[in-house]
């Protein structure tokens, strides 16, 4: 591999050096096909001086620091901010592969509420055998109080996340569906904010796809799904208060849609099944809620009965048609690990069409061949446990010790039904900022999309990026920063 | 979105009168440092103490009320919620909370000051830079006021935020007042000497009020004087009265323009507030006693405060309690 067609129109910067390796590069593509839309923002980037850069990056940081982008870290008395460590160098995405990914996600959308409508209404999918009835039925986050109650325009999920990997290819491969209460658009927006604030000039020449119309797009969003005949539905986001990481994301949200942030504490549920705000002037109507809140947390009536965060008797105004909830409660069916796996085939039975988006590969352990291709293969797979979120009780074997793995194969054969395996995905690579260099890092995708009536997607969608050398951990626990993510026109 | 929810209306009223709060106690301390003769004399600063009301707290921590052991509880105590950093903390911690009801500017500015105020230490209230520090405390609270006063959108959230300020200030004025009295008392034969004159000067100043008394009183520099204009003034910004009608007025605002039948009482007792003050005469005041006349006007300030919360922050009625933090 030569890196000549890559550096043909670097300058004498920061670009020259970057090698990304044997990895997909978001910014210089593959060696055999360059990455022409980025030509502009690499002369753009190469003008300027290391200097320069990471003066550039220490105040963006700042900013972000100082205008409490932050999450928040309490212990005790005390709490600690931090930001989610923010790389100025952008993550670009072609007309082309957004399209791929805009369609796919789609897609994948409307297939999971067909599947949700499907499995709280005629089972149809279960009785022709396309998904096993228990892995539904049997599930924990299946939520039996839920059937047969109607969802307006039949979405359950109206605000979704779905990870996005790119490998060594190129090919855009889904890793995980996140349909309960994904987080981190905010990062979205107020990375693009602070990008166009500190670095200007690196866009000139080129059109980006605007992110900053969110909070209405979820507004409305929210608006066509409230119950039909109501004149001005009241929305508002519950979050389970200040001291929750995601606090500033709540925030951000009920300014953008400019809506009341509510906790647990200010709602009511009256024996009118009708949910109220407790506000100066007295009780407020409220009609549909964007709850950032679990589903065990949401209603102590009907679901976790210590639950100090929720509110007694939302289920019950749900059920009498007096509230809508946004995501539905019992989503977690359709973006569990082992539901998942069934994504390929769902989208094929709803919608007759092949996925636009890929799954990585992934073997199903309850099935006789995947639990032994799974055995076989142990050391060179990712072992995930289903119905685990947020990367918990993963076992990656081209990593783990001779004990991990044989730990890894006793529970796997005392449960196979309890795990998938997937190959380990080369994640492509970005140039991130590191000390005095650009060098490659693993970058995800997560992509937000709204569903009221129908389906719109953020263009672009939260880069994380693994900041350690040769991490593929990209969770901010585990030294995941992020980027802008630049859609081209 | 006219409905405001009452734990938001707690939240700005608090912000308000904690940034308010921090104000006032770095000029408290401003003006004690230029009262004490000797540094060391502890008497010089125990009167702080004791008109917060925080002397069994203070001796639990503290075997004595030294200057630095005062100055340190009072602005970077931590553990103590009567100091400055708490202050500031609990109207950061307000602000969060009221976050997307707030412009940007304010809850940027706020969250600098803040970890800035976080990033102070023991070194930093040295005696030589105590007076530039409280300076800094001042201006980083005023700042506040004058972003809010710029950006904040004129609906509930403007006037609580207003009401919270306005008690706060009217209440600080009255403790400010009664250090004089404090010190005043063990020497009643100081009165009316070269010292005495002095610190009724130093008082006016901290207050940023001297000008102004010496345009309305240009002959001499009584106590009287002094306090019936940090009480009574109807054009003085600090003064009670002026700071009982901004009470009066933004309560009397979300009876009239929000329909908030919450208002009514504690418009009453602001109303009945001025009806008072309105009325009241200094040298009888000093006659029958400052002291005790200061506490009466503390008791009512805090009566407002307390039919705040049961008409309009929807806390059960306790009369006599007053909450001190929107979120315990």
């Amino acid at each position: 591999m030569t890196s000549a067609p890559r550096s043909a129109e670097a300058g004498p910067g920061q670009i020259a050096g970057y090698d990304p390796g044997a990895y997909y590069c978001e910014m210089m593509g593959r060696a055999d096909a360059p990455a022409l839309h980025t030509e502009p923002i690499r002369r753009q980037l190469d003008a300027l001086s290391m200097d320069d850069l990471k003066q550039r990056a220490q105040a963006a940081e700042r900013e972000l620091y100082n205008l409490g982008i932050t999450f928040t870290l309490y212990s005790g008395a005390t709490s600690i901010d931090r930001i989610l460590p923010f790389d100025v160098v952008p993550r670009v995405l072609s007309p082309s592969d957004w399209t791929t990914i805009e369609t796919g996600v789609v897609q994948r959308i409307t297939a999971l509420n067909l599947f949700l409508q499907d499995v709280y209404g005629a089972q149809t999918v279960l009785k022709d055998g396309i998904v096993p009835a228990e892995l539904v039925l049997g599930n924990p986050n299946y939520r039996p109080e839920m059937h047969g109650l109607p969802v307006t325009h039949g979405t359950y999920v109206h605000i979704c996340g779905i990870d996005i990997v790119r490998d060594e290819a190129g090919r855009f491969l889904v890793l995980e569906d996140n349909a309960r209460c994904p987080s981190g658009v905010s990062y979205v927006v107020e990375n693009r904010r602070m990008m166009l604030r500190a670095f200007p000039d690196l866009a000139k020449g080129v059109s980006l796809r605007a992110v900053g119309d969110y909070g209405p797009r979820l507004q409305e969003a929210m608006m066509e799904v409230a119950a039909p005949g109501l004149d001005d539905p009241q929305v508002v986001l519950l979050s389970p208060g200040v001291y929750n990481a995601a606090y500033f994301e709540h925030v951000f949200l009920a300014r953008e849609m400019g809506v009341p942030l509510v906790e647990g504490q200010d709602l009511l549920v009256d024996e009118d099944d009708r949910v109220y705000m407790k506000t100066t002037a007295g009780r407020a109507r409220v009609d549909v809620i964007y709850r950032r809140i679990n589903d065990d947390f949401l209603d102590p009536e009907a679901f976790r009965p210590d639950s100090m965060l929720g509110v007694p008797g939302l289920l019950r105004a749900f059920r009498a048609g007096k509230l809508t909830l946004a995501n539905a409660v019992g989503t977690g069916v359709a973006d569990d690990k082992a539901i998942y796996a069934y994504m390929p085939r769902i989208i094929k039975y709803y919608l007759d069409q092949d996925a636009i988006l890929s799954n990585v590969e992934t073997h199903i352990c309850r099935e006789p061949e995947g639990l032994s291709y799974t055995n076989d293969y142990l050391e060179y797979l990712v072992v995930k446990p289903v119905g685990e979120a947020g990367g918990y009780g993963i076992t990656v074997g081209p990593r783990a010790t001779r004990e991990q793995i044989s730990d890894c194969r006793k529970k796997l054969l005392a449960d196979p039904a309890g795990y998938i395996s997937q190959p380990m995905v080369g994640l492509s690579v970005c140039p991130t900022l590191v000390d005095n260099a650009l060098e490659p890092r693993h970058v995800d995708l997560r992509p937000f999309a709204v569903t009221g009536e129908t389906t719109w997607v953020l263009p672009g969608g939260l880069t994380r990026v693994a900041l350690p050398r040769g991490s593929i951990v990209v969770n901010s626990s585990q030294g995941g920063g992020s980027k802008d993510t630049w859609v081209l026109e | 979105m006219s409905d405001l929810l009452a734990r938001f209306a707690e939240s700005a009223f608090w912000l308000g009168r904690y940034m308010e709060r921090a104000e006032n106690l770095a000029r408290i301390i401003d003006v004690n440092e230029t009262f004490a003769q000797n540094r060391d004399n502890p008497e010089d600063w125990l009167p702080i103490v004791e008109i917060n009301a925080d002397t069994e707290r203070f001796f639990a921590a503290h075997a004595e009320a030294s200057v630095e052991s005062v100055v340190h509880f009072y602005v970077l105590d931590r553990e103590n919620p009567t100091s400055i950093v708490s202050a500031v903390r609990t109207a950061r911690e307000n602000a969060r909370m009221l976050r997307h009801l707030l412009s940007t500017e304010v809850w940027g500015h706020l969250n600098v000051f803040f970890n800035a105020l976080e990033q102070l230490r023991r070194e930093d209230l040295r005696l030589s830079e105590l007076s530039r520090l409280c300076i800094w405390i001042k201006e980083g609270c005023q700042m506040h006021e004058g972003i809010a006063e710029g950006t904040l959108y004129r609906d509930q959230v403007w006037c609580f935020h207003e009401i919270g300020k306005y008690l706060e200030r009217a209440d600080q004025t009255t403790r400010l007042l009664d250090i004089k009295y404090h010190r005043l008392l063990p020497r009643p034969e100081d009165v009316g000497s070269a010292l005495d004159r002095g610190q009724w000067n130093a008082l006016l100043r901290s207050v940023a009020g001297y000008h102004a008394y010496r345009r309305v009183h240009p002959r001499g520099m009584n106590p009287s004087g002094v306090a019936g204009f940090l009480l009574f003034d109807r054009a003085f910004p600090r003064a009670v009265t002026v700071c009982a009608s901004q009470v009066l007025a933004h309560v009397s605002g979300l009876d009239a323009d929000y329909r908030l039948a919450g208002a009514q009482v504690p418009a009453e007792r602001a109303q009945a507030l001025c009806g008072e003050l309105e009325a009241a005469r200094i040298d009888a005041i000093v006659a029958d006693g400052l002291h005790e006349y200061l506490d009466a006007l503390q008791l009512k300030i805090a009566g407002i405060t307390d039919a705040m919360g049961h008409g309009l922050f929807g806390h059960a009625p306790e009369p006599g309690q007053e909450q001190e933090q929107a979120q315990a």
